[in-house]
């Protein structure tokens, strides 16, 4: 996403090339580690709003947070036993491969290259992203195809610029770009109408708007650039640790299916439906499979809530980015969101 | 651009009111006339513009971004307000947020006796300030020992790990850029080598790609359950990359020194050791005093790279509130941010030079006969 100067570069490209060299580490549990260490160390972005940053007081909030907290919560029945560990992106595989942090959730696209030959593995999806367009309102514009020979004001050294001209070109249409190398000159440009549009990745986008004097004025486009799938990472060759992290993120989108919310959970526990009861162990001893409490999920719900709560609190009307659910709904709702039972 | 016979016909000038003081400085001649009248106006509009933004429209109470995203809004001074424990203490414990303060006040203590004439016991203080009283910040800040719970070092930060970072640099690569120096000049021609090919190493890499390594590729070449504090990390990387730079200027001070000085040493008797610490280094080094406040300010400057490796210093985290706090974004909030990083950084340098000034002041170095 970020621009990078070559050196930067480089230097990534060596240590990728190291990584590829040196056998991955023979991992014993990470399970038991985070157990004896008696916290959880999870990777995050130093600030993305609405995925990670401090609040006024320091306290670490948003979607990827919460995802740490649910899973230290299905360990340890606590959700504030985490150490947070603020990434880069240069340096976020490096520390997942090296051992400093247990979990990489910070917003990392989760794509072919790095899922087979990082030596790590994508456990599933947490938010849909994808690169869209910003445009003012008083232009009347319905879709992106209609900006034809429109100037885009685009990051440079990003996907972002190069998704651009693949969608340019697919569709034989003329643009000009206008490019600028940090995201906040590009927002500039943007706010005083250098260029007609605005592209970053959606959530960005949104983000940028609320950084205008007038976000209501502009509006997003409905269609998608690409495909830009965020989801937490772990470390390649511990399948019970990729087990546990998998099945809290299943967790949490089931318990919203279900129904099960942060204030209901204890109640729920006596429900009469089957479902919900082997969620929450009432019935059944699917914890024992992950190495953990039967009432894992019961921690997870009562320390963070469910999918739908964390994204509301910390992306959707409860924040100020007031993000519709859209891909991220669930998929009974015409979402994306879809986890397999728990039987 | 003043020339020699204007100065000596104002110093003829009786300068008996305000009016004719400021007429005889400033408008001279015709030509410096201009030229003041332009200058003021530029200061003026300058001024001016601050002021409006600083002041006149500017937001000064609130409770989220909304207060200050209004048209033409000034400064968004409550984003400083509401996080100014943030950028002044990173993620330090509020209960523990004492200890810092002691922490300060000890180093106050230490330090100002120094710049005040005629406080006694001067090497004593010295002694403190350069070793008792680094034991005694650490143990307080850091803490898990006498009772003090533990604060671990990935929740310093704001200006407390800018602080941290620029005096561990500046206190470990003051005698390390002096042991470098001498060994630059040394007479053994390893030493020699060794010195010369370090410096010449590390000036020619940035600092970003130093503390990127430390970041980066060194624990790639540790064992997995091996990690290093990320602070010490850096601190270890800024210290060294210091004392490169120091060495070169301590150098220019070595040859500086008329060789009769080296030879009277000689003469007296001094071995290698006391001829340096007592006859070369203390002159030396007070010729170079600028050189080395113009080393330690950019080192102070230079800490704010920290934030490349994900520790956040007084920049980093103004910059990562600007950036990721949605509650808080509005057009302004940004540049009231950077300008308050800025202001405090100012403070700071500003500090650094003046008890440089004084310093100088104090051993004469202007007046050297």
């Amino acid at each position: 996403m970020r621009a990078t100067s070559s050196f930067l570069c480089t230097l990534s490209f060596l240590s990728a090339l190291l990584l590829g060299a040196s056998p991955v580490v023979a991992q014993s549990s990470t399970l038991e580690a985070v157990k004896k260490r008696g916290q959880l160390v999870c990777g995050v972005n130093t600030g993305l709003a609405g995925f990670g940053a401090p609040d006024d007081k320091g306290n670490w909030t948003g979607l990827d947070i919460d995802f740490c907290r649910a899973v230290a919560a299905a360990i340890f029945g606590d959700g504030t036993r985490v150490r947070f560990v603020p990434l880069n992106a240069k340096e976020r595989f490096t520390a997942l491969q090296t051992g400093e942090v247990d979990i990489l959730s910070r917003n990392t696209t989760w794509t072919m290259s790095r899922d087979t030959s990082l030596g790590l593995n994508f456990v599933g999806i947490l938010y849909f992203d994808g690169q869209a367009f910003m445009v003012r309102k008083s232009l009347g514009l319905k879709s992106a195809d209609e900006l034809k020979g429109a100037s885009i004001c685009v990051q440079s050294g990003t996907t972002n610029e190069l998704n651009l001209a693949d969608f340019f070109a697919t569709r034989g249409l003329t643009y000009r770009p206008v490019v600028y190398e940090r995201l906040v000159e590009v927002l500039g440009a943007y706010a005083n109408g250098r260029c007609d549009a605005f592209t970053t990745d959606s959530s960005q986008l949104i983000a940028e708007r609320t950084r205008l004097t007038d976000p209501e004025e502009h509006v997003m486009l409905p269609d998608l650039v690409s495909k830009e799938p965020l989801g937490p990472a772990v470390r390649q060759g511990d399948a019970q640790w990729s087990n546990i992290v998998r099945w809290t993120l299943f967790a949490i989108i089931n318990a919203e299916e279900l129904g099960v919310t942060q204030s209901n959970v204890e109640a729920q526990r006596s429900s009469s439906n089957p479902e919900i009861r082997r969620l929450l162990g009432t019935e059944g001893e699917y914890g024992k499979g992950l190495g953990l409490a039967d009432d894992w999920a019961v921690s997870i719900l009562s320390a963070v809530g469910n999918y739908g709560e964390s994204f509301e609190r910390n992306l959707g009307q409860g924040s100020p980015l007031k993000i519709a659910r859209g891909r991220n709904a669930l998929w009974k709702d015409g979402g994306l969101m879809y986890a397999p039972p728990v039987r | 651009m003043r020339i020699s016979t204007a100065k000596s016909e104002r110093s003829a000038t009786p300068f008996e009111t305000w009016g004719g003081k400021l007429r005889a400085t400033l408008f001279p001649t015709l030509l410096q006339s201009v030229v003041s009248l332009v200058l003021m106006a530029l200061i003026a509009h300058v001024a001016y513009a601050f002021i409006d933004w600083a002041f006149i429209r500017a937001v000064f109470t609130g409770s989220d971004g909304s207060a200050c995203r209004v048209e033409g809004a000034g400064a968004c001074w409550p984003f400083i307000t509401h996080k100014m424990n943030l950028f002044l203490y990173g993620r330090y414990p509020e209960a523990e947020l004492w200890r810092v303060h002691l922490t300060y006040g000890l180093a106050l203590a230490g330090v100002v006796p120094l710049f005040v004439p005629g406080v006694p016991r001067k090497p004593a203080i010295l002694a403190y300030v350069l070793l008792v009283f680094p034991l005694l910040a650490f143990i307080l800040l850091s803490g898990g020992v006498l009772g003090l719970p533990l604060v671990r070092t990935d929740l310093w930060g704001g200006l407390l790990l800018t602080l941290v970072i620029a005096t561990v640099g500046i206190a470990a690569s003051f005698p390390l850029g002096i042991l470098l120096a001498l060994a630059r000049r040394s007479e053994l021609p390893f030493v020699r080598w060794t010195s010369t090919a370090y410096i010449e190493l590390v000036r020619g890499v940035p600092l970003v790609t130093v503390l990127f390594m430390a970041s980066v590729m060194l624990p790639l070449f540790l064992p997995p359950d091996v990690t290093i504090d990320k602070l010490l990390r850096a601190l270890v990387g800024v210290a060294l990359f210091s004392a490169a730079y120091l060495a070169e200027v301590v150098r220019g001070g070595l040859q500086a020194i008329p060789r009769g000085q080296y030879e009277a040493a000689d003469a007296l008797g001094l071995g290698y050791w006391r001829k340096m610490a007592f006859v070369i280094l203390p002159q030396a080094i007070r010729l170079v005093i600028p050189g080395i406040v113009n080393s330690f300010i950019a080192l102070f400057k230079d800490t704010s790279l920290v934030l490349i490796i994900g520790l956040f210093d007084l920049i980093g985290i103004v910059e990562q509130s600007v950036q990721a706090d949605a509650k808080w974004s509005s057009p302004q909030t940004a540049a009231t941010g950077y300008f308050f990083a800025a202001a405090v950084f100012w403070i700071f340098c500003f500090a650094m030079s003046r008890a440089s000034a004084a310093l100088e002041t104090k051993l004469q170095v202007g007046a050297r006969s």
